[in-house]
């Protein structure tokens, strides 16, 4: 019964996830605009958040354990880790190696934080609609 | 991970920017002084900035690894009546160029800029995710 309620807000624990984790490369990307050598990193967030709810969209992880007996505890992965951080492509390279474009990384960050925000109202509307339906009256 | 790594990187690029603030603000101080403590006109210091990466992931912060000396040419200025003029009459100068550490410093007052608003959104999406489930 609770996994049921659990799993009706295991979407949006995934997104918000996701979302965070993103956060925080676009942040090291910032963080980073001076350090010489820094290659600019990002993810697919759509990518990444299919892979993480897995084939049916809701939770159940693409990567479980199989199991074959009954008995056999049932695993997936737990860390709501990208494993796919990719490279950005500069488009004005600079002499020292470093790849962060600034108005990129800015752009990226304040898209992020709304759609942060977004998948974070649409959590609380889903927390308020299971809420009234377990109300009395 | 930790919710609060966002804080960490930002935070130390916080650090190292105005770490780099500071020489350039040595090294604008010092644009003119002919002999430091050892005697030796000052030579102008430049901060290297590294990644720290933490476990692998290619997300950390960033962090200072090093103070090194210019070794830029020092200037040498035709000061003849100077007691600290050589035989020709030239003085040692410090090599600290101005405009360089002018443009040093609006663009670590950039980047602290860019990391301080970083934090504060950050922040603010952390205090929205803390009143998640209230009505």
């Amino acid at each position: 019964m609770i996994d049921k309620i659990a799993g009706s807000l295991d979407f949006y624990q995934q997104a918000l996830g996701l979302r965070h984790q993103r956060q925080q490369v676009l942040a090291t990307n910032i963080a980073n605009a001076d350090t010489p050598n820094y290659k600019a990193r990002d993810f697919h967030f759509a990518e990444e958040l299919a892979r993480a709810a897995g084939p049916d969209g809701n939770g159940n992880r693409g990567l479980a354990l199989s199991t074959t007996s009954a008995r056999h505890i049932e695993g997936g992965l737990q860390s709501s880790g990208a494993q796919n951080l990719l490279y950005r492509v500069p488009d004005q390279p600079s002499l020292d190696g470093n790849t962060v474009d600034m108005d990129r990384e800015r752009v990226a960050f304040a898209d992020n934080s709304v759609r942060y925000q977004a998948a974070l109202s649409m959590a609380k509307s889903r927390i308020q609609g299971l809420k009234s339906a377990m109300q009395s009256e | 991970m930790s919710m609060f790594n966002i804080f960490d990187i930002s935070g130390s690029a916080l650090t190292a920017q105005a770490q780099r603030m500071n020489v350039s603000a040595s090294n604008l101080a010092n644009a003119d002084s002919v002999a430091g403590p050892d005697g030796e006109p000052y030579r102008a210091r430049q901060v290297m900035f590294e990644t720290v990466d933490r476990n692998n992931t290619g997300i950390g912060g960033v962090r200072v690894s090093g103070v090194i000396e210019d070794n830029a040419p020092m200037r040498q200025e035709y000061r003849p009546g100077d007691p600290l003029a050589d035989e020709a009459g030239y003085v040692t100068m410090p090599n600290v160029e101005p405009v360089h550490e002018m443009i040093n410093m609006i663009s670590a007052s950039k980047s602290y800029q860019a990391n301080v608003e970083v934090l504060n959104t950050s922040k603010q999406l952390m205090l929205k995710t803390l009143t998640l489930g209230e009505s």
